[in-house]
């Protein structure tokens, strides 16, 4: 077993051993081109950790939780989160940990350093793991060194990295990943080659930017850019960037700084060294076999090459699949914050002006043509509320991720969820509905006259209780398949209204919990210079952690307004009545009004599966989304009107849920979801209230009936069924 | 394993593979586990395992018939925790009379030919046990029950 090889003991046969940046490296560094000072610690290094310590089988275990193809893209997220914790907590083995500070010290002393990955099958020509694993640059002192070795071993299991093995057929499980350790060349300008651009066969292309390349690669900063032909050598063409910023070095990792006047206005690559550029990838080209993507830096005029690997000829061919779209969102914390921006001082804001001004409109005074344009009109505004929530809301839930992660990274917390403690208690809009309900339910505990007569299914006329109950009857308006009428909503939320009043006060709900320990500690951990960046970190999820549930509330007001429309139109016309209430046919809705001869084109919804009675599910294998034990009543949600006789105790089991939905958890002892991950709708709510939580449970709301005994293990995301519906 | 002909295939298969179960017994409330060889009907609802009249299991059997007989295919590895899967057949148990036409008899002895002397002594006792329900585990902790009598 060799733990460490350095660059000139390397040979294209040690591609096993350590992986291809550093066969590659070495390679170069073998033929006489300037690379960085570099060593590289092998996978052997990595199997030694995995399995003196016994993580390889908590690792497996943990990735064989669901079959891969059940899995939904946002609990790939939560496996990955829950592996790579394993790694921050489980310290390197003593004698692993010797051998590696003894060679640290000797190659770099206490030298700022780059970590980066180097995994086995990683930039070879049919497939690339360009960022998909974590590399660190400015590391000091060999602890930290070490701690980075670790990260950078865990991210062979980001989600992305499980994502794109399974795509290209790499087997995930005997994934292994080499460390290259690299000198840090304080470059003035960086970027990268790129031997053939992938729009156009006959050109190369050069990127470059001030300061180091990370800003270039994660997006950071924007790089000129210019278009050299392949057969000539000559420059095509230069785009100038909107020149700003470069990433340069901090106290630790690194900061991102403004430009000088001067390097605003000139390209940080001269012609000439441009064309040198192109002539190095040329001979990279030739000394590989293959166009080559080459990542380099310039320390004055000196030219170092920081990795080279081929430009990948086989691309994963499920480029549909929603898992793909959502590696997406990784966003940084600069587009992080401007995604916020938008969606704080444009996005809700326009929602909210929408639902005002269509509030306002009297849809009963319209003619027939009249309240077609209107109802095509509402559906557009719909369409468009729903395009800018999956463009930027969407998006924007990923400030709890990031948040996750570098909580997990510096804290290295027990529990890999403990940063949510940190997010919970947010004033969320569905938390100040339920409080409203509440508040109405309290009323019939203070006033027993008022008691007896709602219990009977009257109102008061002119009263305080009315006009809340009134008013509530219209916010819970839900927006689910089937419509139930005004009166007959009232009628079912009075039912609820008076179950909430005999479960008493909110006693159970957490909003609003101090955390002052957990947030102390989270700032302590953060490296010295980095706190106010922690700081900016947490509100920034704070504020995604809040948005996630409350833009799909602003949503659905305006939902409720094209179903309004959809509704008034019902009233008038017979053709209109038979279509069913479902959104994507308010175009049939529009042309019944308008041709009292037309016939809607209605598709038969397809039949319900009926399940194997033989077969009974007996223990179900979900994800942990809320600790605690609850045993229960299950009551599962299919339609509208079963969430309107959901009674006190009961276990709510539902294929989706949404914010628009949550107003009986309150009354729930449990959450059981179709839908896998930490941050579902599902997930958000039970965390408000306390409640234990398990979610993906492949088809829940089949596989459990209402009346079903159920237990749910929200630590061990178990969800058994006791026994058969009573 | 949603569809019932999936599951049966998968416990088809993992009980033509496995030799040997744990039958589980016991008498005045004193449980009791015991390696035997087995075969099952195609239906999977008949278990037939052999033991001398001698044993604790057997003695066990005619006090209380009711019996469980657990089958898997771990391989004592790691990996187990993920790929391992295990059956618990659950119901009651009766003695089989030894004759050469015997359907359960010869799906036994098909099976486990070695045994076929073992069976023939007067002193061995040849019994069936009648599953009602098959406890499903795999993946750890993912449990499926199938119901044989309905």
């Amino acid at each position: 077993m060799k733990l460490i090889y350095h660059l000139s003991q390397i040979r294209p046969s040690d591609q096993q051993l350590v992986g291809g940046k550093a066969c590659a490296l070495a390679l170069i560094a073998q033929e006489g081109l300037q690379v960085p000072r570099s060593m590289c610690i092998s996978t052997d290094a990595y199997d030694m950790f995995l399995d003196e310590t016994g993580l390889r089988a908590q690792v497996l275990m943990e990735y064989h939780r669901k079959p891969f193809d059940q899995m939904r893209w946002e609990e790939m997220w939560d496996c990955s989160l829950r592996i790579q914790n394993m790694f921050a907590k489980t310290p390197i083995p003593s004698e692993l940990a010797a051998v590696l500070m003894e060679e640290l010290a000797g190659s770099f002393d206490n030298m700022a350093v780059a970590v980066r990955s180097s995994a086995v099958g990683e930039d070879s020509a049919s497939t690339s793991f360009a960022g998909l694993h974590e590399s660190y640059l400015n590391v000091r002192g060999r602890e930290e060194v070490l701690e980075h070795i670790k990260l950078v071993w865990a991210s062979t299991w980001s989600d992305a990295a499980i994502l794109y093995r399974n795509d290209v057929g790499l087997d995930v499980e005997s994934s292994r990943m080499a460390v290259v350790i690299q000198e840090l060349i304080q470059g003035q300008e960086s970027g990268v080659i790129f031997g053939r651009s992938p729009i156009d066969n006959t050109k190369a292309v050069v990127e470059a930017v001030y300061g180091l390349n990370q800003g270039l690669v994660d997006g950071t900063v924007e790089p000129d850019r210019w278009i050299v032909d392949r057969n000539s050598g000559r420059i095509v063409s230069h785009r100038p960037a909107q020149r700003e910023k470069a990433v340069v070095p901090g106290f630790r990792g690194v900061r991102v700084i403004g430009l000088t006047a001067e390097q605003r206005e000139k390209p940080p690559l001269t012609r000439h060294k441009v064309k040198n550029l192109f002539a190095v990838e040329r001979k990279l080209a030739g000394l590989f076999g293959s166009d080559q993507d080459v990542e380099w830096t310039y320390d004055g005029s000196r030219l170092r090459l920081l990795q080279s690997r081929p430009i990948t000829t086989k691309s994963a061919d499920k480029d549909t699949d929603d898992r793909r779209w959502y590696l997406s969102l990784r966003r940084s914390f600069e587009s992080l914050v401007g995604l916020r921006t938008k969606i704080e001082n444009e996005i809700i804001p326009g929602m909210v002006a929408d639902v005002a001004s269509l509030e306002k409109i009297e849809l009963k005074r319209m003619t027939d043509e009249e309240l077609a344009t209107e109802i095509s009109r509402r559906a557009q505004i719909y369409e468009n509320s729903k395009k800018q929530y999956w463009d930027f809301c969407i998006p924007f839930a990923h400030g709890i991720r990031l948040f996750g992660t570098v909580y997990n990274r510096n804290v290295r917390p027990e529990n890999p969820y403990e940063f949510v403690e940190l997010l919970s208690g947010a004033d969320l809009q569905s938390v100040k509905r339920n409080d409203k309900l509440q508040q109405v339910a309290d009323m019939l505990n203070e006033d027993k006259r008022l008691r007896r007569l709602v219990r009977s299914g009257k109102l008061p006329e002119e009263s305080r209780f009315t006009r809340e109950v009134m008013a509530l009857a219209d916010e819970l308006r839900i927006p689910l398949p089937e419509i139930i009428s005004a009166s007959q909503l009232q009628a079912k939320l009075l039912e609820l209204i008076v179950e909430m009043a005999d479960r008493g006060g909110g006693e159970k709900q957490r909003k609003g919990r101090a955390k002052p320990g957990l947030e102390r500690g989270f700032l302590a951990s953060m490296p010295k210079g980095s706190r106010a960046f922690g700081l900016q970190l947490l509100d920034l999820a704070r504020a995604s952690y809040r948005l996630r549930d409350d833009d799909n509330i602003y949503l659905g007001q305006i939902e409720k307004r094209l179903l309004d429309a959809v509704q008034e139109a019902r009233g008038r016309s017979a053709a209109v009545s038979k279509i069913p209430s479902d959104l994507s046919l308010t175009d049939e809705v529009a042309k019944c009004l308008t041709n009292p001869n037309y016939r809607p084109q209605i598709r038969r919804s397809k039949p319900t599966e009926v399940r194997d009675k033989q077969v009974m599910p007996r223990q179900l294998l979900g994800q942990p989304a809320g600790p605690g034990l609850a045993v229960g009543r299950a009551r599962v949600i299919r339609k509208a009107e079963d969430l309107f006789a959901f009674k006190k105790g009961e276990i709510l089991v539902c294929d989706a849920i949404d914010p628009n939905m949550t107003f009986v958890v309150p009354l729930a002892s449990a959450i059981v979801e179709r839908r896998g991950g930490m941050l579902i709708h599902g997930a958000i709510i039970a965390r408000e209230y306390g409640l234990p939580c398990v979610t993906g449970i492949p088809d829940a709301d089949r596989v459990i009936s209402t009346g079903h005994n159920i237990t749910v293990d929200g630590y061990l995301g178990i969800v058994t069924i006791e026994r058969k519906p009573t | 394993m949603k569809s019932r002909a999936d599951l049966r295939g998968k416990l088809k298969d993992l009980f033509d593979k496995q030799r040997v179960g744990v039958l589980s017994t016991q008498q005045r409330n004193r449980p009791y586990a015991s390696l035997v060889a087995f075969a099952v009907t195609d239906d999977l609802k008949s278990f037939v395992f052999a033991t001398p009249r001698t044993t604790r299991k057997y003695s066990n059997i005619m006090s209380s018939k009711r019996a469980a007989l657990l089958i898997d295919n771990r391989s004592n590895r790691m990996s187990d925790f993920r790929r391992a899967m295990a059956v618990t057949a659950v119901g009651t148990v009766r003695e089989l009379r030894k004759s050469g036409k015997s359907r359960l008899i010869r799906l036994y002895t098909d099976k486990n030919s070695h045994l076929e002397d073992f069976i023939k002594s007067p002193t061995c006792a040849v019994l069936c046990l009648e599953a009602e329900t098959l406890h499903i585990v795999d993946r750890f902790q993912h449990v499926v029950e199938l119901h044989l009598s309905t």
